[in-house]
C-alpha cells in the first residue's frame, strides 16, 4: 500500500492542475456563450467567396 | 407556399417582385429593403450566409441613415456606453443587436463588421444576442459600424453594458467558479473517503491520516471560498436580527468542518469533510440554476430602455422658419418643438402643433388600433408615429412621462407585493431558533456530566440536524420544477411564482393581446359589385400592399394565398382616410365608408351598416361604386377557449379584465364561458380590482401582455406573460410563456401542483428526521460516522423525490409534437385539449 503515499499527493496535484485550468476558463469567457461556437465551426471563413452552384 | 416567399425574409411575396442575384441564380424578394439588404450582402462577399442559415431572416428594419446615426459620434452621447481602452486609441462599446435569427446571422454580422476598415475585433454573443466591437479610434467611426450592421438588415444599438451586463456577468462567472470548486472538492473528497466507510480493519493509521490530510486541503477551498455567499448570508441575517436558513447552514458548515480540523490534527476522530463539500456543491447547484433564470429576465429589463428613442430631431427657433437639430433626447426640455418623422418613435410626451398621422400606442394602452393624430392631441413618449411628419411640442420629459409613470407604478406595486418567500422564512426561523436553543441547551448539560465529550455531541447535534434536508428540500424541487417547465416552454423568473400559482384561486386574463392575438385579421368580406369575395380581397391587398399600417398589414395576410393579377400605380395616401390608387386608368380608394363614398356619392348599403361596434369596417370602391366592404377584428388566441375550459374545469375563478369597452369585453366572456368581467378598465381601475379581489382573500394570477398590464402584473400574488408580450410586461411578470399559445399556463399550474406537493413530502420528510435524529443526538447516541450517514442519506432522499418532477421521456416527446404541431385554426381546438389532460389529472390528485 505505500504506493499511495505517492498517488494520494499525486491526485491532489492534479485537483488543483484541472482546477488552474478551469479557473482559466471561467475568466477567460468560454462558459459566456454555450451555443454560438457549436454553430460557427460549420461557417467555413476561406470557402471562396466566389462560389458557383450554391444551393444544391 | 415556398414558391412565392421572399428569398431573403420568407414573407410572401406581392405583385412586384424584387430580383436579387446571388452566386449566379436569380432569387425574388419582397420588397426594396430585402433587396438592398441582400445585393449588400452578396456584394460584400458574404452569399455563405444564405448557404447556412437555418432559419430566413428577420425582415430588415428600415435602414438607418447614416446621418442620422452619426449621433453616437457626439461625445456627450457615447460617454455612456463607448470606453477608450489601450491608452486611448481603441474604443470599445456594447451593442444590443435585433434580427438575429440563427447562428449564420452571427457569422454575417462578424464578417461585416470586420470588413469596416479600423475594426479591431468583434465578438457576438449568440445566447445574448449582444455584440462587443473594438475600433481604432480616428480610422473609423461607431456610426459607420452601426451603419454597416444596419445594411445587412439588423439594428445595432449601443447600451450601457457597464451597468446591468457587467454585474451579471462577474455575478455568474464568481458562483459558477466557487460551484465549481465545491462540485470537484466533493467528488475528490469522497473518493478519499469511501476507505473509511468500507473499512474492514485493515487500514493503517498512517493511511488513515493520509487520507484526512488530503481531505482537509481539499475541502479548505470549498469552506473557505466556495461557501461564502452562505456565510456572508448569516451574517447579513445575524446583523438584521432574523434568523433565515443560511444561520445554521453557515453554524452547519463551519461547526463540521471545524471539528474535522480538530480530528485531522489530533490525528484521530472520524472527519466530516465530504458532508461538508457535499451538502455546500448541493446547495450552490441549486442558486446557480435560480441566477441563470433571473437573469433572462434582467436582459429583457435592457431592451427597456429603448422603448424612447435615444435621439431627437429639435427645432432651433419654432415656430419661426427654422431649421432642425439632432440632439440626445435626454437634452430635451419642456417647450422644446420637435420633428417626428413617420417611423420613429415620439421622444418625450408632448402635443401634436403641427402636421397629421397616427399613432401606434399599443405599447402603452395594448390597444392595437392606431390613433390618429392631429394638431392639440397628446402623444406619448415611446409611441411610434406611422405615418405623416409631425411637430410636437415637448410637455412632459424623462420621470414625468407616461411610461416613465407606468414604470413607477410597476416598481411600487412589486414592493408592496407580499413577499410569499419571507412566510416559509419566518418558519424556518422559529426551527433554527428552536434548534440553536437546543443545541446550547444539550452541550450545557453534557459540560456538567461529561466535560470531554460535550464539544462532540454539539457538532453532533449541529451535523445530524444541519438543515440540510430542510434547506434543499424547497430549492431542489423549485429547480426540478423549473427546469421541467422550460423544457415545456415556460420560464420562471422568480422562485416563488410556482408556489404561489399552485393556490392561485382566481385567473384574470387580458383581452388584447392575451386572449387575442392582437392583430387585426380580416372577419368578413362582403362583396357588392360583380366581383367575387377572394377577387375583392386581392384587389384591397394589393392597394395596401405598400402601407405599413396594421389594417394593410391584415389584408395582406388574409390574401396572400390567392394570385395577384393586379398591377396598380399612383399610390397616394390619406392618414385616417384610406388609401387610393390607379388600375387600368380607373381610380380605386379603400379606406373609411366616407372617403371611398367621396369618390362616387352613393350611401352605404344597410348591410354594411349592421356590423358590431367592435369591428373596423373598411370599404373598396371605385368611380363607379361599391365594389365590397370588409369587417376587420382582432382574433382569438386558437387556444384560449381550450384553456379557459380546462382551469374552470380545475376550479379556479376565470375573470377578463380589458382596457377595451365594456360590452365588447362582455361578449367575449360569453363566448369563453368567463365568469367575471371587467371592461372600460384603466390601468389603475385594473389595479383597483385586483386589490379588491385580493381583500376578499382571493390569490390572483394575472395574464398579460403589455405595458399597460405591468403594473396590475406586479401587483397580483403571481403574473404571467406571453411572449409575444412587450418586454416590460415580461419583465414584471413571474411566468413568462415562451411560445404565443396559452397553453403552457395549464403545463405550469399542473407541474405547481406537483411541486407544492414534493415540497410537502419533502419537508415532512426532513421534520421527521430531524425529530428522531434529534434526540439521539442529545442522548449522545449518534456516531459521527451515523450522523454523516443520515445527513447524507437525508439529503439524497429529499433531492431524489425532487428529481420525480422532472419530464420524463415521454412528456418529452409530447412536448416536442406540440410545438411542431399544427396550430391552424380548424385543428388547434384538438391539438390544445390534448395536453391539458396531464394537467387537469394533477389536479385532480393534487
Amino acid at each position: 500500500m505505500d504506493i499511495l503515499y505517492l498517488l494520494i499527493p499525486l491526485s491532489l496535484v492534479l485537483v488543483f492542475l484541472i482546477g488552474a485550468v478551469f479557473w482559466w476558463a471561467v475568466h477567460s469567457g468560454q462558459f459566456e456563450d454555450l451555443e454560438g461556437p457549436a454553430h460557427q465551426i460549420l461557417m467555413d471563413d476561406d470557402e471562396a467567396p466566389v462560389r458557383r452552384s450554391a444551393r444544391r | 407556399m415556398p414558391a412565392a416567399s421572399c428569398y431573403h425574409c420568407g414573407l410572401p411575396l406581392p405583385v412586384v417582385s424584387f430580383p436579387v442575384d446571388v452566386a449566379g441564380v436569380e432569387h425574388p424578394t419582397c420588397c426594396r429593403g430585402c433587396q438592398a439588404v441582400a445585393l449588400t450582402i452578396v456584394g460584400h462577399g458574404l452569399e455563405a450566409y444564405y448557404r447556412h442559415r437555418t432559419e430566413p431572416s428577420s425582415s430588415p428594419a428600415p435602414a438607418a441613415v447614416l446621418q442620422e446615426l452619426g449621433i453616437y459620434d457626439l461625445p456627450e452621447v457615447q460617454r455612456a456606453f463607448v470606453s477608450s481602452v489601450d491608452t486611448g486609441e481603441e474604443k470599445e462599446a456594447s451593442l444590443l443587436l435585433d434580427g438575429i435569427t440563427c447562428a449564420a446571422c452571427v457569422w454575417l454580422i462578424e464578417r461585416r463588421v470586420l470588413q469596416v476598415d479600423g475594426v479591431r475585433s468583434v465578438s457576438i454573443n449568440y445566447a445574448t444576442r449582444r455584440a462587443r466591437v473594438r475600433w481604432r479610434d480616428g480610422a473609423t467611426k461607431l456610426s459607420a459600424i452601426l451603419g454597416a450592421v444596419s445594411e445587412i438588415g439588423y439594428a445595432a444599438q449601443p447600451y450601457d453594458a457597464a451597468r446591468s451586463d457587467a454585474v451579471l456577468a462577474r455575478e455568474r462567472r464568481s458562483l459558477m467558479w466557487r460551484l465549481f470548486v465545491a462540485g470537484f472538492g466533493m467528488m475528490q473528497v469522497m473518493m478519499y473517503a469511501l476507505p473509511a466507510y468500507i473499512d474492514d480493519g485493515t487500514m493503517t493509521a498512517d493511511i488513515e491520516q493520509l487520507m484526512r490530510l488530503a481531505s482537509l486541503v481539499l475541502t479548505v477551498p470549498v469552506a473557505l471560498w466556495s461557501a461564502m455567499p452562505f456565510y456572508a448570508g448569516a451574517w447579513r441575517e445575524i446583523k438584521s436580527r432574523r434568523l433565515g436558513m443560511d444561520v445554521p447552514v453557515a453554524l452547519g458548515i463551519i461547526g463540521a468542518f471545524l471539528a474535522s480540523v480538530y480530528a485531522t490534527v489530533r490525528a484521530s476522530g472520524d472527519v466530516y469533510f465530504d458532508s461538508v463539500s457535499m451538502f455546500v456543491f448541493l446547495l450552490l447547484g441549486a442558486r446557480y440554476l435560480e441566477l441563470g433564470a433571473r437573469a433572462k429576465a434582467a436582459q429583457a429589463q435592457e431592451r427597456l430602455v429603448r422603448e424612447t428613442p435615444a435621439v431627437a430631431e429639435r427645432f432651433d427657433r419654432y415656430p419661426a422658419p427654422t431649421c432642425s437639430e439632432r440632439i440626445a433626447a435626454a437634452a430635451l426640455v419642456p417647450g422644446d418643438h420637435v420633428l417626428v418623422r413617420p417611423g420613429a418613435a415620439f421622444p418625450a410626451d408632448g402635443r401634436v402643433v403641427d402636421g397629421e398621422g397616427a399613432a401606434d400606442e399599443s405599447l402603452l394602452t395594448g390597444e392595437a388600433r392606431p390613433v390618429v393624430k392631429q394638431a392639440g392631441d397628446r402623444v406619448a413618449g415611446g409611441a411610434i408615429n406611422l405615418h405623416g411628419p409631425l411637430t410636437v411640442r415637448v410637455e412632459q420629459v424623462g420621470e414625468d412621462t407616461v411610461l416613465a409613470a407606468i414604470v413607477r407604478l410597476m416598481d411600487r406595486a412589486q414592493a408592496e407585493k407580499p413577499p410569499i418567500a419571507r412566510a416559509a422564512d419566518r418558519v424556518a426561523q422559529y426551527f433554527v431558533a428552536a434548534l440553536l436553543v437546543v443545541t446550547a441547551a444539550a452541550t450545557a448539560a453534557w459540560l456538567a456530566i461529561d466535560p470531554a465529550r460535550a464539544p462532540w455531541i454539539a457538532i453532533a447535534i449541529l451535523v445530524v440536524t444541519c438543515p440540510c434536508a430542510l434547506s434543499l428540500a424547497t430549492p431542489a424541487a423549485l429547480t426540478a420544477a423549473t427546469g421541467a417547465l422550460y423544457e415545456s416552454g415556460v420560464l420562471v423568473t422568480r422562485g416563488h411564482a410556482l408556489e404561489t400559482l399552485a393556490r392561485a384561486t382566481h385567473f384574470v386574463f387580458d383581452k388584447t393581446g392575451t386572449l387575442t392575438l392582437a392583430q387585426l385579421r380580416v372577419t368578413k368580406t362582403m362583396p357588392c359589385g360583380g366581383r367575387d369575395a377572394a377577387e375583392c380581397l386581392t384587389l384591397a391587398a394589393a392597394l395596401e400592399a405598400r402601407s405599413e399600417h396594421a389594417i394593410a398589414r391584415a389584408f395582406v395576410s388574409a390574401a396572400h394565398a390567392y394570385p395577384r393579377p393586379y398591377v396598380l400605380a399612383d399610390f397616394r395616401h390619406t392618414a385616417g382616410a384610406g388609401i387610393e390608387a390607379r388600375l387600368d386608368g380607373r381610380v380605386m380608394r379603400i379606406g373609411t365608408p366616407a372617403y371611398v363614398a367621396s369618390l362616387h356619392g352613393q350611401p352605404v348599403p344597410g348591410a354594411a351598416q349592421t356590423i358590431g361596434d367592435d369591428a373596423t369596417l373598411v370599404a373598396l370602391g371605385d368611380g363607379n361604386g361599391w365594389i365590397a366592404f370588409f369587417t376587420l377584428g382582432d382574433a382569438l388566441r386558437p387556444d384560449a377557449s381550450s384553456v379557459i375550459r380546462a382551469l374552470r374545469a380545475a376550479g379556479k375563478t376565470v375573470c377578463l379584465l380589458s382596457g377595451d369597452r365594456t360590452a365588447r369585453a362582455r361578449q367575449l366572456a360569453h363566448e369563453l364561458g368567463i365568469d367575471e368581467v371587467r371592461g372600460d378598465a384603466a390601468p389603475h381601475d385594473k389595479l383597483a380590482f385586483v386589490r379588491a379581489l385580493q381583500e376578499s382573500g382571493a390569490v390572483v394570477a394575472m395574464i398579460g401582455d403589455g405595458v399597460n398590464d405591468a403594473p396590475v402584473l406586479a401587483q397580483a400574488q403571481v403574473s404571467v406573460a406571453l411572449a409575444d408580450s412587450t418586454e416590460l410586461a415580461q419583465v414584471s411578470a413571474d411566468v413568462v410563456l415562451m411560445s404565443e399559445r396559452l397553453e403552457p399556463l395549464l403545463a405550469a399550474v399542473g407541474t405547481a401542483r406537483r411541486l407544492s406537493r414534493v415540497i410537502r413530502q419533502n419537508l415532512a420528510w426532513a421534520v421527521a428526521y430531524n425529530a428522531l435524529a434529534l434526540p439521539l443526538a442529545v442522548a449522545g447516541h449518534v456516531t459521527p460516522l451515523l450522523a454523516a450517514a443520515g445527513m447524507s442519506l437525508s439529503s439524497l432522499t429529499v433531492v431524489l423525490n425532487a428529481l420525480r418532477l422532472l419530464p420524463t421521456k415521454r412528456d418529452r416527446i409530447r412536448v416536442q409534437a406540440l410545438v411542431n404541431g399544427p396550430v391552424g385554426r380548424d385543428g388547434s381546438d384538438r391539438v390544445a385539449l390534448a395536453p391539458s389532460r396531464p394537467s387537469a389529472d394533477a389536479g385532480v390528485t393534487a
